[in-house]
């Protein structure tokens, strides 16, 4: 600390500390300028791509002008639900299961599964899913395509409910078996229901994480320039057509794939925006 | 403890009964008039336009996803889909390893065109030599003397030449690296034929969308694509010099001319680098396939009947939609064998046509 | 819905109480059956990570068997001849990471600095933080897109203004991509450590007169290093998985990287393009066998980048 005592050179000290202020400042605000010129740009050309047809029409015939994302829309849909109602009672029974279990060993194990899987890339997964569902049924289908999604979505809702599950107050639990009231009611109906702002906050971010994944969604749900709602059919996805009309020479498939990239973009920011809300207003306060 | 693997083996058992009962109601329930096909980029437009029209007439719907010859080929292997399309025959290796005996059926010819980028020429004139040394990277300005020597009214600049190439697995890239390797043997012994290849310079693009876009995007860059990809984008097309010393643009009529040759009872025949004066040189067939035998996998009789109407179809009515989009129909004998094979198609040892 | 509170909800209970009072019998079978359904779905998540591994470990012996180390010492990648050799990919994959990561460093550190530490309350940090945050929710395919009609022709009048070949794809396109999109991984590790440490500490070298960015230096830094490496090694996890946007606009060339202007290709985009196609035992099981390695490098950054900043928590 010998040099924070010097005083002599008080004023270089300080042109060096405004200088490295603004430089942080400087950088920190450049972070932020490709959130706001992709924002833009999307915006620009997805807005005029946008109307009533593009939202509720079929794609047309390569070279054809017109056609729509119906299809892209509704798959990117189905594939949330089946992911969802997958991993969303799994992951709350794991989250559960950490809270509860703090130190059980079966827990230790359990979260470093959960901080691999979150690392694990999403392309590693839709190899699974190709090799463990569409191989052995023999089809690509929007289920293999939502069991993909699901794993991935698995660690942040096990996260999250874990970690809303710490913070309530040990006296909840302690009322309610006072009160006579069996374990699994206990879980189900008390604590559950106190901690259900953060866990539906994570099943929130987790869906807007999903929804705009291509990768695993390659090998799995394929793609379909048709309206399909059998879930052994392969579907469309936003982000797959934007992938496919985005890497096509053709100028009209580019705008199509500008108004898809801004409809993915507004449903991802909507999902991200509600999360907070919710996070804030459903909070239960002790 | 005990408890929990109690528990664990009724859950198991509950899960695989889900599992299993899935499996075999699936393809049961799964109505005959829907068709899932994939494969080649390279007749793409045409096929989407057949399909299409075929919805709105016959109220069948088929989702064909254009991932590349390759992958077809894969994907019918692993009997994910009900048919594949490729631009590249099965090899009789390739043929051997399929789990059962598959068909080709020849659906329109198509043209693999050689597109560039570079502003202010229009025209462009290279011989095969030429061609292969620029995809082997032996020729890496757009002034070198060679392709000065062919165009001398050209005025190239002298800019490293960007090739692009594909990515994937595809039928465009065998024809075109089949028809380089027929005229030049530098380029069979170092490079091959195939559908993927370990391609000496260049940059990757999926699909021939993909190679289109990248050749659009890229100044200086040459590439190959379909044909209706070229005309589609505006994209300038090389003109090729063929076998009999005639240097011939991609057209429609070219491509005719270079598809005069006697067929072999599968239709499996490369047609590049042909006799025919007036013919492209890197013509070829675009096939689609499927197995002999469609009883398999709980796939339906009438679903496999559907498939073969389907494509029985495309060798007669669907041709009216190849020339309009730049590929050229069947000849009367390429539709005759066409048929014989359809007709050889079976289900459960019955013919269904 | 109206917030609740504890008293609320232990009303609503208490009437219900009676009537469970009334099952009472049946209360050990269901307290039973969820306690070992809690545990059930504990195990077979862990079961579901074993048989991943497992899967991908059986399906690349093929390949395993037939080239051995040479998988990661060959440069050749030949479907035709069978040839399959990923230091290409390897290659590619590291270079564009550790580019992307040098990037982002100086960045994500001042923004962990602006939001831990100079203006950790307010509207501006508020502004800032939910800008990162959107920035890592965008998806990799947008990321992609952009990347491709926007950052590629900056990338291309760039290098034809330094005299390299003009393709605008390539390494130095991707790192840029992957540099925007892993800020906000270790930004948002960042910002958490510097705001961990101890006020005390800041204070009592801010009363030796020390300025702020002398405490920046001497303390913070020193104090949140390992946080804040962990925060990098995660976000390097992210870029060497990062599959969509990379194979956008890495120009997908299966070769030795030659220029850092130059195509390449890595590992995820590799898979992304020629797993669906595969033909043959060998080729797929060389494409698995990536996916293998890919998998285990991921895994290892995540554990040692959590373990550190577990420590961290606990100090």
């Amino acid at each position: 600390m010998g040099r924070i005592s010097n005083v002599s050179n008080l004023k270089n000290r300080k042109i060096k500390n405004s200088i490295f202020k603004s430089l942080v400042v400087i950088f920190a605000l450049a972070s932020a300028v490709p959130l706001l010129i992709i924002l833009f740009f999307i915006t620009k050309e997805g807005i005029s791509s946008l109307n009533l047809n593009f939202l509720f029409s079929l794609p047309k015939p390569v070279g054809e002008t017109g056609g729509g994302i119906a299809n892209a829309i509704v798959g990117t849909f189905i594939l949330i639900i089946i992911a969802t109602v997958i991993s969303v009672p799994t992951g709350i029974a794991i989250g559960i299961f950490l809270n509860e279990y703090k130190k059980h060993k079966l827990s230790y194990y359990t979260r470093l599964c959960v901080n691999i899987l979150q690392g694990t890339p999403s392309i590693v997964i839709g190899m699974i899913a190709y090799l463990w569902i569409v191989k052995q049924i023999g089809s690509f289908s929007a289920f293999s395509g939502g069991i993909a999604l699901s794993i991935m979505m698995l660690p942040v809702i096990i996260t999250s409910t874990e970690e809303t599950l710490k913070l309530l107050p040990y006296s909840l639990k302690e009322s309610a078996y006072a009160l006579g009231i069996p374990y699994y009611a206990t879980i189900l109906k008390v604590v559950l229901p106190a901690g259900i702002n953060g866990i539906l906050t994570g099943v929130m971010l987790s869906v807007a994480r999903v929804a705009g994944e291509t990768a695993p969604l390659l090998f799995t749900a394929f793609g379909s320039p048709f309206m399909n709602l059998d879930i052994m059919k392969p579907v469309s996805s936003l982000p797959h057509v934007i992938f496919t009309y985005a890497t096509s020479p053709y100028n009209e498939f580019h705008s199509l794939a500008w108004g898809a990239s801004f409809v993915l973009i507004a449903f991802v920011l909507i999902m991200n925006i509600s999360a907070k809300m919710i996070s804030k207003r459903w909070k239960v306060k002790f | 403890m005990r408890n929990l693997i109690l528990v664990i083996t009724i859950f198991t058992l509950l899960i695989s009964s889900i599992v299993f009962n899935g499996c075999g109601k699936g393809d049961k329930d799964k109505s005959a008039k829907e068709i899932l096909g994939a494969g080649a980029t390279f007749p793409y437009p045409l096929y989407s336009k057949m399909f299409d029209a075929y919805g709105k007439e016959k109220g069948v719907k088929v989702n064909y996803q254009s991932v590349g010859s390759g992958a077809g080929i894969q994907q019918l292997t692993s009997k994910t889909v009900d048919f594949g399309a490729s631009d590249a025959f099965m090899s009789d290796e390739e043929m051997s390893k399929a789990p059962a005996k598959v068909v080709h059926i020849p659906i329109c010819l198509g043209a693999v065109t050689v597109v560039y980028n570079l502003e202010g020429i229009t025209t462009l004139k290279l011989s095969p030599d030429v061609l292969s040394d620029i995809f082997l990277g032996k020729i890496k300005k757009w002034d070198d003397e060679k392709i000065k020597s062919i165009n001398p009214d050209a005025k190239l600049p002298g800019k490293e030449i960007n090739v692009v190439h594909r990515s994937d697995g595809s039928g465009t890239s065998f024809i075109f690296t089949d028809y380089l390797s027929k005229v030049n043997e530098g380029w069979k012994s170092s490079v091959g034929t195939g559908k993927s290849v370990n391609w000496p310079v260049g940059l990757g693009a999926k699909g021939n969308e993909g190679v289109g876009g990248l050749v659009k995007q890229t100044p200086a860059s040459i590439g190959y694509v379909e044909l209706i990809y070229a005309l589609q984008n505006n994209m300038p097309m090389a003109s090729l010099k063929n076998k009999k010393g005639n240097f011939i643009a991609p057209t429609l009529k070219s491509t005719n001319a270079a598809a005069n040759v006697s067929l072999p009872e599968d239709t499996r025949v490369s047609l590049t680098n042909s006799d025919a004066d007036e013919g492209y040189p890197i013509v070829s067939f675009t096939w689609i396939l499927l197995y002999q035998e469609q009883k398999y996998e709980n796939k339906s009789e009438e679903k496999a009947r559907e498939l073969l109407k389907l494509l029985s179809w495309m060798a007669h009515e669907g041709q009216q939609y190849a020339e309009p989009l730049s590929y050229a129909i069947l000849s009367t004998e390429a539709v005759k064998k066409a048929d014989a094979i359809l007709k050889s198609v079976t289900y459960a040892g019955k013919p269904l046509l | 819905m109206n917030a609740l509170t504890l008293d609320n909800t232990i009303l609503k209970v208490k009437g219900k109480a009676f009537s469970y009072r009334k099952k009472l019998n049946k209360f050990g079978v269901f307290d039973f059956l969820f306690k070992n359904f809690l545990g059930l779905s504990a195990i077979s998540f862990i079961i579901l990570l074993i048989g991943i591994f497992l899967t991908l470990l059986i399906q690349s012996i093929p390949s395993i068997e037939v080239f051995g180390i040479n998988f990661y010492t060959k440069s050749v990648w030949d479907p035709v001849q069978s040839q399959f050799g990923s230091l290409p990919f390897l290659a590619g994959t590291v270079i564009t990471s550790f580019l992307a990561l040098l990037i982002t460093i100086p960045f994500s550190l001042a923004v962990s600095l602006f939001l831990g530490e100079y203006f950790s309350k307010g509207f501006l940090s508020n502004l800032m933080k939910n800008c990162i945050e959107l920035l890592g929710g965008i998806p990799s395919v947008i990321y992609g897109f952009w990347g491709l009609f926007f950052l590629v022709p900056i990338m291309r009048a760039f290098e034809s203004s330094i005299g390299v070949p003009p393709l605008g794809i390539g390494i130095s396109t991707t790192s840029l991509l992957l540099f925007v999109m892993i800020i906000p991984y270790s930004a948002s590790i960042g910002r958490e450590v510097i705001s961990l440490v101890p006020s005390n500490l800041k204070e009592a070298a801010l009363a030796l007169g020390a300025t702020k960015y002398e405490v920046v230096r001497s303390v913070i830094l020193p104090y949140a290093k390992s946080g804040i490496f962990a925060g990098i090694l995660l976000a390097l996890g992210r870029a060497l998985g990062e599959t969509m946007a990379v194979t956008m606009v890495i120009g997908n060339r299966n070769l030795l990287p030659d220029s850092i202007f130059g195509p390449a290709n890595t590992m995820a985009s590799l898979i992304a393009n020629e797993f669906t196609e595969a033909t043959g035992d060998v080729y797929l099981s060389s494409l698995i066998q990536i996916g293998l390695l890919l998998f285990i490098v991921t895994t290892v950054i995540n554990i040692v980048g959590k373990q550190i900043i577990k420590r961290f928590g606990k100090d």
